[in-house]
């Protein structure tokens, strides 16, 4: 009975972060628009575009091979993972014990190798320039990421996500400044991997700046929809990982009754709202780097994470 | 037992190599040896596996062989049983390959002798149980390695690369003679077993590890020592790369477990951190190196460089945790070096294997020339492919588990009380973790260079599937790769055995954890399980997959490729290996390698080409070999003056010498 109940939590957990996923999207959009005093399209769009996408043919380059065509799968499917495995509104998760911060943070590595083949498959200059970006962005995004999940882990004594939001939402963790150096690290390393302002705009098609974009140019219909998923979820990801390890409040603990399931969904809602929001406010407010400025972004959060690592290891007590 | 078998297997190896000898001009010689040395490798691979498995010690067999009054001896304990069974797995799918791969050698009487010797020569290695025998037995594998890398001894570049293999072959063993001088003292204790009950001390002990690191350090390929790999693993042909490469570079990797964890005795805490700074300099400078070349092969083999960084790191922090008594994290970091040894034995040689499949349809090996061959070669992109992302560490293939084993090592590292140790390991942390990333981007470039994209020549053009031989060697390497990722528990409990015989502690057994989970230390702690993630994302794909032909439109029309509206004929538009590398030479080349690009633009009205010049320095030849060379040709001129002398100044010389060695001998105490 109980293996059912989680089972249940498991699946309704992952169809919540597939459901949500564009309306994020598309808050985050309607804020920006809203902060420009435009109107903005409605939040429901990114689910009408996904639909239109569906429904439309895929034109393929004639030159295109069966990997080409497999990739959008292979990077939903282990974006959709990645998600799963994350706690959105509970604690102890069915799967969370077979799959750790660090495979998380691996799975999203191996989506960026296929986004980044699928733009060499065709061969043109577009789809090179977005994956040797993008390559160069990773080189760094990623050590970063793993001293982040170091610093996490030593304070928590695990990589388990589950474990360390418990262990957030039950001991008296207090203010620590290697926990603060680790969220504006996360941060920074979650506006590069999603693509945001100012390492690259979503919104683009400007030749010289892009990144993401410059990659997908010769993907349409089903795939297209599949990509821009992923990469919806990608964001979703994120926030609720920075929601579940810095505020995880509202997590209902295993075995909790329905209402607290119910409030934690309410909490989810609420920090999800919240992170869609401060990233559109932040997007707004800054200006687009140039790329060669990225690896001084990034090398920033590195050297962030770096130094939280360092200072658990040379104090015990911290 | 085992080891009278294993001799066998080596002694066959030999009458092998003389059977070339004689008959390898003939036609069917190719296969005929090929196919001997697959069948003794697969004994000689049952026989290891078996020895690791039962985890005995192992009888000692000596020959009346070598040293008089000494003998050879031979032994095979669980981490020789291991290390065989990495050999002959190689060695196994090298000979596989080379059935289909050597009849494409202009002159296989170059190769076919040598090969069979070089086999047994690795094995000879690991079994070696006196001082006499390893050296002898190391010797043998440099010089019949050697033998190989001169096979196409024409090629100006090859004989450079022999060469300068030579000469680092020699320092190697010099240095490990030295080390092993040491370990068996003035009293000559060459047998293992002897050099056990030998204590030394302190200085000493420091003195052979740090030797044992620069003669294991320089067959295996760490900076600054590595700068013969790069050149001598491409110029042999290319299973013997696949071997020199995956295999080999073990090899050295076994002897200086043997040294550091078997024969010296207990641990300094110190002598981790020569092992640490080298290994961890190793790992990034050696992917670097790689994000810059353009030679398919040569590619390869930096990288082999940065995974030896990633094997040595692990051991260094194994003897930084049993120096402080942690047996358990010891344990679980020495696993995860084994199991890399075990990964990158098996996805090097795809690799290795990839390129010269590559090279045999095409003739190619500059990846700039390449180009769209994953659609005349289907099944070898495809198991290419693999072995990039398990060499990328991607979830759910192997390497992505080892490397998860590593972090785990480094995250139990702050119970450490040196000072020094607690601001180098998490240093050492994040270099491990930025040359996994700069390795997920090198082998983007080189599988998206050489098998994607349009063709860039018509060699590329018009190239073909190899043969099936080539094609089963790859597969049965690759899905290697997949089990060892999905079901690691098994490989972490059969590594268990000889991790245990080093350090008396082994990580927790894996086959009884539910689910076919791993655990290093406890479950709360973390856990992976990569059978679970592979389903899970199977599953997932599958139902994507499933809803979207359910749902979706599945129309799909073929048409010229979009390019935002500027479609362009010609395959010499799109991205090549150097401008794809170009962000991270900007980023990284800048300060490690002081690269410079240069824009060289002809007059206006001038229509020669404009041209991009990137100079690079490589600070290893230039911080190290440089001043070497300069020394010693500055003392040979020097020397020079003696050829010149007349017979008078020659018989002085001979007197005065004379008299110091007198007056030396004389005032000796």
């Amino acid at each position: 009975m109980a293996v059912i109940a989680d089972l249940a939590i498991q699946g309704i957990q992952m169809l919540l972060v597939l459901c949500l996923a564009p309306a994020l999207t598309g808050f985050v959009r309607k804020v920006k628009a809203r902060l420009l005093r435009r109107r903005g399209p409605s939040i429901l769009q990114p689910y009408r575009d996904l639909w239109r996408l569906m429904r439309k043919e895929v034109v393929l380059a004639e030159n295109a091979s069966w990997l080409f065509r497999a990739i959008p799968y292979l990077i939903f499917s282990a974006t959709w993972v990645a998600a799963a495995l994350v706690p959105t509104f509970a604690t102890g998760l069915l799967f969370s014990w077979s799959a750790d911060l660090i495979a998380v943070t691996a799975l999203l590595g191996s989506t960026r190798f296929f986004l980044a083949l699928a733009g060499m498959d065709v061969g043109t200059s577009f789809g090179g320039i977005g994956s040797s970006r993008e390559v160069m962005i990773a080189t760094l995004a990623e050590p970063a990421m793993i001293m982040i999940v170091f610093t996490l882990a030593l304070l928590a004594g695990s990589t388990q996500l589950s474990s360390l939001a418990g262990f957030m939402l039950t001991s008296p963790v207090g203010l620590r400044v290697s926990l603060g150096l680790a969220l504006i690290a996360l941060v920074m390393v979650a506006v590069a991997e999603n693509g945001r302002i100012p390492i690259d705009n979503p919104a683009t098609h400007l030749e010289l700046t892009m990144v993401h974009e410059a990659m997908l140019l010769e993907y349409s219909g089903r795939h297209l929809a599949l990509i821009e998923l992923a990469a919806s979820l990608k964001l979703l990801l994120y926030v609720s990982l920075i929601g579940c390890v810095f505020l995880p409040w509202g997590l209902s603990p295993p075995g909790a009754d329905v209402s607290t399931r119910l409030v934690g969904v309410g909490a989810y809602g609420l920090k999800l709202a919240a992170g869609g929001f401060l990233l559109a406010f932040f997007e707004t407010t800054v200006a687009k780097m140039r790329v060669f400025r990225v690896p001084e972004f990034l090398g920033a959060a590195l050297m962030l994470g770096l130094l939280g690592t360092l200072l658990l290891f040379v104090s015990r007590s911290l | 037992m085992a080891a009278t078998f294993t001799l066998l297997c080596v002694g066959i190896f030999l009458s092998i190599a003389v059977l070339a000898v004689l008959i390898g001009q003939t036609r069917n010689s190719t296969p005929a040896i090929y196919g001997g040395c697959l069948m003794i490798s697969l004994l000689a691979l049952a026989g290891g596996i078996i020895s690791l498995l039962t985890g005995a010690a192992g009888t000692e067999v000596v020959l009346p062989l070598g040293l008089p009054w000494i003998g050879a001896h031979f032994r095979i304990d669980p981490l020789a049983g291991f290390f065989l069974a990495v050999v002959n797995l190689g060695g196994a799918a090298a000979s596989l390959y080379g059935i289909g791969y050597g009849r494409h050698e202009h002159e296989p009487s170059r190769v076919l002798p040598f090969f069979p010797a070089f086999l047994a020569g690795m094995n000879l290695v690991v079994m070696a149980d006196d001082a006499f025998t390893f050296l002898f037995s190391w010797e043998f594998m440099s010089l019949s390695s050697w033998a190989l890398v001169m096979a196409h001894h024409g090629e100006r570049e090859n004989a450079r690369a022999g060469l300068v293999y030579l000469i680092m072959a020699s320092f190697g063993t010099l240095v490990l003679l030295l080390a092993f001088g040491l370990l068996a003292g003035p009293d000559g204790f060459y047998a293992f077993t002897a050099i056990r009950t030998h204590h030394l001390s302190q200085l000493q002990a420091g003195t052979v590890l740090v030797l044992a690191l620069l003669g294991t350090g320089s067959k295996a390929g760490l900076v600054p020592l590595h700068v013969w790999l790069p050149l001598a693993h491409p110029a042999a042909p290319s299973h013997v790369s696949a071997l020199m490469s995956g295999v080999m570079t073990k090899v050295a990797v076994y002897a200086f477990i043997r040294i550091a964890f078997d024969l010296l005795g207990p641990p300094d805490w110190w002598w981790s951190v020569p092992v640490l700074v080298m290994s961890g300099g190793s790992a990034v400078l050696g992917v670097l190196y790689a994000m810059m070349q353009d030679d398919l092969k040569r590619v390869l083999a930096y990288s082999t460089i940065e995974n030896i960084g990633i094997i040595f790191v692990t051991l260094g922090l194994a003897l930084t945790f049993e120096a402080n008594g942690l047996h358990a994290a010891g344990a679980l970091a020495l696993t995860a070096g084994l199991f890399h040894v075990l990964n990158h034995a098996l996805f090097k040689s795809v690799l290795f294997f990839g390129a010269g499949a590559v090279l045999v349809s095409t003739g190619l090996r500059r990846m700039d020339h390449l180009g769209g061959l994953i659609n005349p070669m289907p099944v070898t992109s495809i198991l290419v492919l693999v072995a990039c992302a398990a060499i990328s560490a991607l979830p759910p293939l192997n390497g992505f588990v080892s490397e998860w084993l590593a972090f785990q090592a480094i995250l139990l590292s702050p119970q450490l009380p040196q000072w020094g140790l607690r601001l180098l390991v998490p240093a050492v942390g994040a270099l491990l973790a930025l040359s996994a990333a700069l390795a997920a981007a090198c082998f983007v470039r080189v599988f998206g260079i050489v098998f994607l994209g349009r063709p860039r020549t018509p060699a590329a053009q018009q190239a073909r599937e190899v043969d099936l031989w080539s094609q089963s060697a790859m597969a049965v390497l690759a899905s290697l790769c997949l089990l060892a990722g999905i079901l690691p528990g098994f490989i972490i409990d059969s590594i268990a055995p000889s991790v245990y015989s080093l350090i008396k502690a082994r990580m927790p057994v894996q086959g009884q954890i539910q689910w076919l989970s791993i655990v290093p230390v406890a479950e709360s702690r973390s856990s992976y399980n990569g059978l679970l993630v592979f389903i899970f994302s199977a599953v997932s794909a599958a139902l994507a997959a499933f809803i979207i032909h359910r749902f979706a439109s599945r129309a799909t029309r073929r048409a010229p490729i979009w390019d935002c509206g500027f479609p362009d004929p010609s395959p010499a538009t799109q991205y090549s290996a150097e401008s794809f590398a170009q962000p991270i030479r900007r980023v990284f080349g800048t300060p490690v390698f002081r690269a410079r690009e240069q824009v060289e633009m002809p007059e206006p009205g001038n229509l020669a080409p404009a041209r991009i010049i990137v100079t690079l320095h490589d600070p290893a030849w230039e911080a190290l070999y440089t001043p070497i060379t300069n020394a010693v040709s500055f003392v040979a001129r020097q020397l020079d003056r003696l050829q010149f002398l007349t017979i008078r100044h020659y018989l002085g010389f001979v007197f005065f010498a004379l008299v110091t060695l007198l007056m030396v001998l004389a005032l000796w105490p």
